[in-house]
């Protein structure tokens, strides 16, 4: 039989979705279904004077109208779930609905519950509020300042932590350098834009005392908890169900007071109620990401050799602490700051920021990619001062293959890699040579060509849940599978991850059917009910496969060691004479005396004829938690050509080599990687949320706010290299972020090279023809300046 | 994304469309509804009723008209790129279609709807504008025509009364040896024009002997580039060509917003008038 461990296999999850048979949070019909809508403040920053609902509860169709001051008592707040420790971290309270204040445009005001969804709507134009306008403002580093609008009455400057991360002796490594380099970096507020916005079905059961919540999220079980503590419910009475998830990008991890809320109505009611954002809604009060400004240096020797890095961060996290806020621009960001490089001086200073506007959170990469960005144009930067090469800088720089593990500054181990092997395979697809020579005489024609390369780590696989506690994230992060074999061999797997586009539902029956010699038809993967799956902690952090994919494997193993046992007892033979081989346990010696694992589940279910002491059934449920996280990597080349005129950017060729280990479905990770790409090409060149002075989202739309459309993008060439891991039994690593940690900077050090000659240095993202244009005409806005020869 | 509610009448005939525009209670006429469904949807106009148009046979249909051609105000973006006669005879009308929203906005939104909405961004008041169309309106109080360089008033403002449908179009025919382009550096989300440049011109031999250029995008409305004039009698040569383009937006109030600050698309009014007349130049003779 052909291994299908490998096998690039077409996403079994699909057809349904391409046909329009998936059913979605948004599609579930219940008898007596009400309908939810909000009252979002207008302000940014203001004092709720007044509220009037009498109008609105008088409107036809409206069955209750919710205001903060109503539900304070009845709810508890929503919980901040990463409290890093050792930086003072200040969390104060996030009200479901705002009963004194807002702080952010779009700030929960009221809840409507109607009789459907134009007369919820409806109605919610009939409340009246009077707001008292307060200054606010959305840059975290003004914000930070002494004398900025004060947000929160118990955080001074609004700043809810200053943490450090620090390896080495950075201060000597700078204070004796022969070289230094330095930069202010602002990475743009971006809108995680996953197609379906978020929404949520509540039920309760009034003779049970159950309550059941359909909702976007990527972790059911996280959910389940955060929603039990809010709603003073035992978690025992929460059922919660992700149907259908369509992408999230870390925006459907946070608990929101939006699901909480309905919830609560449906117990008052006894009526199911339905909520569902429209894209303006989602772009408003769904998490935002990145939202960094970075005053960044790096030293090191006039032959290359890095010496030292050193940060200070402003790192905005919106209105409230969202429940992951915290944790990105620290642990997933300070801590990866070697990135693949042997830099043995390292200090970072992270603010975090709480600003007007809407709360920050992990989106694709959170945290990663903000360091691989500002690393990797420090290392151009530096190159570029000491007259080397890029390639020759990083090859000069990367942690030898024969050093791993491998311990950074930051006390982080990496488990395995081979940096110089992935560049090298990127290299001998992108004849670099070739294109200098090109580039050369291109820009005697006035024409400007750039390239650009990035390598770059991930920090994945999240990870060992002793290192979940010991860095303040309030949950556990191993994960679980629950493989049931029916009596007629067919298989199911209870998983406590949720998939919401990764395609496990294909890879993870491609680790069962190889472990059973199965077709992948014979298993389905089951996913999103906390009632029927094992706990788990979700699907964010490029963690699924290597840990949830892990415990699939264990529990399979399990499963199959019983089978074993059992085939031996049907075939007489000593356990230790029976084999496994294509498919069949037969007894060494004799192949035609052979049990499929087929027959081996009927008995087990049958039980008819069991070994001695052997228990009936056959299902196994497996618990695995990494000995430590896994670190991906690769190397990015991307080629452009630069329209000075307009400003334009063309993207003419873009190489991905990564290494996420052994593939179990190449053509999954070719799709995980190609999104990911295309995100950070859409951060590096035409994402922005903008804010006005007053706090007003002004890329409310799509109209506006420019995610990447497929006639936009290049081809994406993809490779790997294939480096295990050893702390997973697949010896997988993660691949959902790397393209997204990578591209951006890719493109930003291709544009800059492109730019050379007018002497720029860096220009903020995203890369709009308006901003290049600007910073060739060394304007402000390209914020260059920095006069090198050309 | 809710409408506030309204009613919905289908016209079943033009005379029944124009007795509802005629009522003077706001009612608002639809076709493709892709410029009004939005902003209803967003609240921002909220007429309390709508009359369907888009079964009117009188506004269907491209057709020949003297050696130019009739555009009837109800055709589709996509009946507009399978015109043979407009690919013909105006293939700048098709250039410029090509670029307009995707395969479900071609397929519904109407070149009408368009020029009534004027939106100050979309591409086809410029064409309009370089072609020298004409708009024929009618309502119940009679008919009447008017040029597009007209018909165009400011920011969503037309010469279209409460109670006018826009008929149908009429492009005369162009110069002999002309050759004409559409060209527009769009905004990467919404597809809108941060400048678009319709461009028509004729040659005898190499002399330019007609020189007409649209701009959208820049200013409250599309407007038409006076200085294009002075290329006529030249023979196109680049600094002539440059002259013009450099006065792309003399005169003019320039938009800046988010995507693009005034001083880039004054800039970039230049560069792609320059172009567009490059490719125009190009083209004809």
């Amino acid at each position: 039989m052909a291994t299908i461990f490998g096998s690039g296999i077409k996403r079994r999850e699909d057809p349904r979705l391409i046909t329009g048979a998936a059913t979605y949070t948004d599609d579930l019909k219940l008898s007596g279904l009400t309908y939810a809508a909000f009252l979002r403040s207008p302000y940014a920053h203001a004092r709720i004077t007044l509220i009037d609902i009498s109008e609105a509860e008088r409107a036809p169709g409206v069955l209750a109208v919710y205001t903060g001051a109503a539900v304070k008592d009845r709810l508890v707040p929503v919980p901040c779930a990463w409290n890093v420790p050792n930086c003072n971290l200040k969390v104060p309270p996030h009200p479901l609905l705002a009963y004194d204040k807002v702080r952010y445009a779009g700030d929960g005001v009221a809840m409507v519950i109607a009789e459907s969804r134009s007369a919820a709507r409806d109605a919610i134009d009939l409340i009246e509020v009077d707001y008292d306008p307060l200054p606010g403002g959305v840059d975290p580093e003004k914000m930070a300042q002494a004398g900025a609008p004060q947000l929160h009455d118990e955080v001074p400057n609004n700043v809810a932590f200053t943490w450090v991360v620090a390896g080495g002796d950075a201060e000597r490594a700078f204070n004796e350098a022969e070289v230094k380099v330095e930069q202010r970096i602002v990475q743009q507020r971006l809108l995680p834009t996953a197609m379906e916005c978020r929404a949520a079905v509540a039920s309760y059961n009034k003779g049970t005392g159950q309550l059941t919540l359909w909702v976007t999220s990527q972790n059911p079980h996280i959910h389940r908890f955060l929603c039990s503590v809010m709603l003073k419910l035992p978690e025992h009475r929460v059922r919660v169900i992700s149907p259908e998830v369509g992408g999230g990008f870390g925006s459907k991890i946070p608990a929101y007071p939006d699901e909480v809320l309905v919830s609560l109505a449906a117990i008052d009611l006894g009526r199911p109620v339905k909520w569902a954002e429209d894209r303006s809604e989602n772009y408003k009060v769904t998490i935002h990401g990145r939202d960094h400004i970075e005053y960044v240096e790096l030293c090191g020797t006039r032959d290359g050799k890095i010496t030292g890095l050193r940060t200070k961060v402003y790192a905005g996290l919106g209105g409230y602490a969202s429940t992951a806020g915290p944790g990105i621009p620290t642990i997933l960001h300070g801590l990866v700051y070697s990135g693949p490089y042997t830099i043995p001086n390292i200090h970072g200073t992270i603010y975090g920021v709480y600003t007007a506007g809407t709360p920050v959170d992990a989106y694709r990469g959170a945290g990663r990619p903000e360091a691989a960005f500002l690393i990797e144009r420090l290392v151009d930067s530096f190159a570029r001062e000491i007259g080397m090469d890029p390639i020759e800088i990083r090859r000069k720089n990367f942690i030898p293959a024969d050093k791993f593990p491998y311990t950074t500054a930051t006390g982080l181990t990496y488990d395995s890699g081979n940096y110089p092997a992935a560049l090298d395979k990127a290299l001998s697809i992108l004849d670099y040579t070739a294109f200098r020579k090109d580039q050369a005489e291109a820009r005697e024609q006035g024409r400007h060509l750039g390239i650009g390369v990035v390598s770059y780590i991930e920090i994945c696989g999240l990870g060992p849940s002793q290192v979940a506690g010991a860095v303040g994230f309030g949950g556990g992060l191993y994960d679980s599978a629950n493989v049931r074999v029916y009596p007629t061999g067919v298989v199911r797997v209870y998983i406590g991850g949720k998939p919401h586009g990764q395609g496990e539902e294909t890879t993870f029956a491609q680790i069962v059917a190889e472990e059973f010699g199965y077709p992948v038809e014979n298993i389905e993967i089951v996913s999103g009910d906390t009632e029927t799956t094992p706990q788990g902690w979700g699907t964010y952090g490029s963690r699924t496969t290597a840990v949830c994919g892990s415990a699939v494997k264990v529990a399979a193993q399990r499963v199959k060691e019983k089978a074993r046992k059992l085939a031996a007892h049907l075939l007489e033979a000593n356990e230790q004479d029976v084999e496994w081989k294509d498919g069949t346990f037969s007894v060494r010696g004799s192949p035609d005396q052979s049990k499929t694992f087929a027959e081996a589940a009927l008995m087990a279910n049958l039980a008819w004829n069991m070994p001695a002491g052997m228990e009936p059934g056959l299902e196994a449920t497996a618990f695995f938690d990494p000995t430590n996280f896994v670190y991906p990597f690769g190397s990015h080349l991307c080629t452009v050509e630069v329209d000075v005129e307009t400003g334009q950017v063309h993207i003419l060729r873009y190489v991905a080599v990564d290494d996420c280990g052994p593939p179990i479905n190449p053509m999954i990770v070719d799709g995980q990687v190609h999104g990911g790409v295309i995100q950070g090409i859409g951060e590096a060149l035409q994402e922005i949320a903008v804010y006005d002075e007053s706090g007003q989202l002004l890329t409310g739309t799509m109209m506006d706010y420019a995610v990447p459309k497929a006639s936009q993008m290049p081809h994406i060439e993809t490779a790997h290299t294939v480096t295990p891991s050893p702390v997973n039994p697949l010896g997988v690593k993660g691949v959902g972020e790397a393209g997204t940690i990578a591209s951006a900077a890719c493109v930003v050090n291709a544009v800059c090279d492109a730019l050379q000659p007018f002497g720029i240095r860096h220009i903020d993202k995203p890369l709009t023809p308006a901003r290049v244009w600007a910073a060739i005409q060394g304007g402000k806005d390209g914020n260059s300046g920095k006069e090198v020869a050309g | 994304m809710i409408p506030t509610s309204f009613d919905y009448v289908r016209a079943e005939s033009l005379k029944d469309a124009l007795k509802v525009l005629s009522d003077g209670d706001g009612s608002k006429a639809i076709a493709g509804g892709h410029s009004l469904l939005p902003i209803m949807k967003f609240r921002l106009a909220q007429p309390p009723r709508l009359v369907d148009i888009s079964r009117l046979e009188e506004l269907k249909g491209i057709t020949e008209k003297g050696r130019g051609a009739r555009i009837g105000a109800g055709s589709t973006y996509r009946e507009l790129l399978e015109s043979e006669l407009l690919r013909e005879r105006f293939p700048i009308v098709v250039e410029a279609t090509e670029t307009i929203g995707d395969l479900q906005v071609r397929n519904r939104g109407t070149l009408g709807g368009s020029l009534a909405h004027a939106d100050p961004v979309s591409d086809m008041p410029a064409v309009m504008l370089a072609l020298d169309a004409t708009f024929n309106l009618r309502s119940k109080r009679g008919r009447r025509s008017v040029k597009a360089r007209e018909f165009f008033q400011g920011a969503f403002t037309t010469a279209l009364a409460e109670d006018e449908l826009l008929m149908e179009i009429i492009l005369p025919p162009l110069p002999s040896g002309a050759g004409t382009t559409y060209l527009s550096h769009d905004h990467p989300a919404s597809g809108y024009a941060i400048v678009g440049a319709a461009v028509v011109v004729a040659r005898k031999r190499k002399a330019v002997t007609h020189a007409v250029v649209g701009l959208t995008g820049v200013g409250e409305m599309a407007y038409l580039l006076r200085s294009a004039d002075s290329l006529v009698g030249s023979n196109g040569e680049p600094d002539a060509v440059a002259r013009v383009a450099g006065e792309a937006t003399t005169g003019v109030e320039v938009n800046g917003d988010i995507h693009a600050p005034a001083e880039y698309r004054r800039h970039l009014a230049t560069v792609i008038t320059r172009r567009a007349l490059e490719t125009a130049l190009e083209r004809a003779g």
